[in-house]
């Protein structure tokens, strides 16, 4: 991977407020492109490996076939009214100033092409409704602006009839795979979990090795063998949790955090190497199969390991897969214990064990953290936790407040359901796509520093894969050192005691050792 | 013979516009919504569906908390339209309805709050950056055309009556295919119903589906209920099948 070339990019700075509008500068990322997939990561996803010699007519041909397989891609291309209402909602407009950045701008990319081909006036009178010819110019256009979307949802919220850029954004994704202009960075990944089970491409007996050196660190921290289990049969859970929880910093201490919640409350518990992963890259590129395909693999290993449930990590769109698709595309998961959420979270399961008492919690261990939380946008507006509706606010901010004295949240507007993405989701967590990353945390990162002013907050607790890896990059930019950003389940792992635990060690700093 | 032009107008518009929003509606029932894509925090009940719909469309509740200008040029502009509307249907009917002799003062009067709303809309569409690069010519063709619907109702209504008795006895005609009444030859009237008839036949092929749009919109309209209820669509249901069980090679 080409290295960064630091010195090119403006040093990001903070915006007044976090919603403050840039000033528009047409084509600002147009030269933002995220690197193109190899043919044989796309021959792998059963698309074709080059751009294709008719290529025009099969988009064409694509776009009318998604409007005739899915409702939402129909109706939103046909209902926009341009009212305007999204214009200043996306993040990466506020941090580019690209007004194709706008959401309604971006899908304008995709429903020009789809007026000119499928609509009356657009086929007779292009010029009246801004239609136009699908030429190797737009082919282009959507492949650079379609990966500058995170697919976070914020533009939805906002949009009076409810319409969602990232179904568009997914569709455009589709329709450039289809031709054989796939991303390296989702396509790659993808291939590699259909080859190992994970997005690492990290085989069973690398994994055990791995999860065994966590095992020890935590018997060198408590002073208790806690185990991390790999393919153990008939273990109730099945943990399903993003291979970064086995490698990066600091997902892996919210790893070792589910690791002793579950030995604290004593339920068997087991991770599988077939399914690795929770993680769906298929998602990010629209792809029903691959997303399937990448689901049913979660199916066969809890059918394989005789598991009774099944427990997602944290995880931002896998927890959207898990809690919106996976029943649908991989279900029905009658052969599961029907008492439990099927799937569950991390958090609802780790909540319910602080609720009935089952966890001994000192909360002085994370006295040193001022917190304030981060709502992942998939977990925000892609799904829910608990039995509420709004559990997937409530659920993390519980825990974190059981588990923590300190914690303050960002302004309203840009937290829950009106969260600002970290700037690295929906497939664009890629070294390549660096300088967008940076400019579309920019309005989190000035969330986070108005509460490090107002109230000191020296910590962001987040709970997706994506978020974390993204923040211990991107805030050192701003300012922040790069364990700024910590797992929910981290705090967690700080606070719990186990039974029999070594506690005259008190160093809350243990946890945070890189292993 | 222009009475005539403006029957046939009519009743074309009128088939191509029930016709057309028909044949639409159908397609949006009838397309397949392979996953649960609602945007949460959403309603985990039909009811709860119900009620955040109403207040989507009874006090565009989104858009209220997403931008409030907009919200109150678009909100004085449906409503005004809405009670605008309900007005007319004193020339449609033979003995106008109680509750149409009610609101008939307001509505008269509701004609401005309409203006006033569209006029607010064309000059965010103008004046504002990005909402004029956002905007084809048909956005500012859409408003020209509801502000002179508008406009030229309103001088109706205020400045130079037409002689709306035989007006009314035209329609009551066209609506029992009785062609015998004429139009006043009034050249505001003619505007007005001549715009009015482009709006219908433009309903179907334009942005106005934005009214069907809102409710099959599935990211709004899907009930919060994923991990109980499946949903395979047709197509996705005739896949071809996976494999069951773990491939021996890839065993830890």
């Amino acid at each position: 991977m080409a290295p960064l070339d630091d010195d090119k990019k403006d040093v990001p700075i903070f915006s007044d407020y976090p919603s403050q509008m840039p000033k528009i500068e047409c084509g600002a990322s147009l030269d933002t492109n995220t690197f193109k997939a190899y043919p044989e990561h796309n021959e792998a996803l059963g698309f074709p490996g080059e751009l294709i010699d008719n290529w025009q007519e099969v988009a064409i041909a694509k776009i009318g076939e998604l409007a005739k397989k899915n409702r939402a891609f129909q109706v939103y291309l046909d209902a926009c009214v341009k009212c305007g209402a999204c214009t200043d909602k996306c993040h990466y407009f506020l941090g580019t100033g690209d007004p194709k950045n706008m959401p309604v701008a971006r899908q304008d990319l995709l429903r020009s092409v789809y007026r000119r081909y499928y609509t009356f006036a657009g086929k007779y009178f292009p010029w009246l409704v801004g239609a136009r010819d699908l030429t190797k110019e737009v082919l282009d256009e959507w492949y650079t602006y379609y990966h500058q979307c995170s697919q976070c949802r914020r533009c939805s919220v906002a949009c009076p009839y409810g319409i969602d850029t990232a179904e568009i954004s997914m569709a455009a994704r589709e329709i450039l795979d289809t031709v054989g202009v796939g991303q390296k960075y989702c396509n790659e990944i993808i291939a590699k979990l259909k080859k190992t089970g994970n997005n690492l491409g990290l085989n069973p007996k690398a994994l055990r090795a791995t999860l065994e050196d966590l095992e020890e660190d935590l018997e060198d921290e408590t002073g208790i063998e806690v185990k991390i289990p790999l393919d153990v049969k008939g273990a109730d859970v099945l943990l399903i949790t993003p291979s970064a929880d086995f490698f990066a910093e600091p997902h892996i201490d919210g790893l070792l955090g589910y690791a002793k919640v579950f030995h604290a409350s004593g339920v068997s518990w087991t991770i599988s190497s077939y399914a690795s992963e929770a993680a769906n890259f298929g998602m990010f590129i629209g792809s029903y199969e691959n997303m399937r395909e990448v689901s049913w693999r979660i199916r066969q290993a809890a059918k394989d390991l005789g598991v009774k449930r099944i427990i997602f990590g944290e995880c931002g769109h896998a927890w959207r897969v898990g809690y919106s698709f996976l029943n649908t595309l991989a279900g029905p998961f009658d052969f599961l214990d029907q008492n439990y959420p099927i799937p569950q979270h991390i958090l609802e399961f780790t909540l319910d064990e602080i609720e009935a008492g089952k966890l001994k919690i000192d909360k002085s261990k994370n006295d040193e953290h001022i917190m304030t939380y981060h709502d992942s946008c998939n977990v925000a507006r892609g799904s829910a936790m608990g039995p509420k509706e709004g559990g997937q606010f409530d659920v993390p901010r519980a825990v974190i407040k059981a588990v923590c004295n300190n914690f303050h949240d960002m302004e309203r507007d840009t937290i829950r359901e009106n969260t600002f993405c970290c700037g690295g989701g929906g497939g664009l967590l890629t070294d390549d796509l660096m300088d967008l990353r940076i400019k579309g945390a920019k309005p989190r990162m000035t969330a986070l520093q108005q509460v490090t002013e107002d109230h000191g907050v020296n910590k962001m607790a987040a709970i997706c894969a994506i978020c974390k890896t993204q923040f211990s990059k991107v805030m050192p930019k701003y300012g922040y050192d790069m364990d700024s950003v910590m797992s929910v389940h981290q705090l967690v792992a700080n606070a719990v005691i186990l039974d029999g635990q070594e506690t005259d060690e008190a160093d809350p700093a243990a946890a945070e050792e890189t292993p | 013979m222009i009475s005539t032009v403006y029957a046939v107008l009519f009743y074309l518009a009128t088939f191509l516009m029930v016709a057309g929003v028909g044949m639409k509606v159908f397609k949006y029932a009838t397309t397949p919504v392979p996953l649960n894509i609602v945007v949460s925090p959403a309603p985990r009940t039909k009811r709860g569906v119900v009620f955040r719909m109403f207040r989507e469309v009874i006090f565009f509740e989104s858009l209220f908390k997403s931008n409030k200008w907009i919200w109150l040029f678009g909100y004085l502009f449906h409503w005004g339209m809405l009670i605008v509307l309900l007005r007319h249907f004193r020339y449609f009917t033979l003995n106008t309805w109680w509750w149409v002799e009610i609101i008939s003062p307001i509505g008269k009067l509701m004609a401005f709050a309409m203006l006033a709303g569209l006029l607010g809309l064309w000059a965010r569409r103008i004046f504002q950056e990005r909402i004029r690069y956002i905007s084809n010519p048909s956005d500012h063709l859409m408003l020209a055309l509801l502000v002179g619907i508008a406009g030229s109702g309103t001088m109706m209504s205020y400045v130079t009556h037409t002689d709306i008795i035989n007006v009314k006895a035209y329609f009551l005609g066209l609506m029992r295919f009785d062609l015998s009444h004429t139009l006043p030859a009034d050249p505001i009237l003619m505007a007005h119903l001549g715009m009015v008839v482009i709006l219908m036949i433009i309903f179907p092929i334009s942005k106005l589906l934005h009214v069907p749009g809102v409710f099959f919109a599935p990211s709004r309209t899907l009930v919060d209920n994923a991990r109980e209820k499946r949903r395979v669509s047709k197509w996705a249901r005739n896949l071809p099948p996976l494999p069951e069980g773990i491939p021996a090679k890839e065993e830890g």
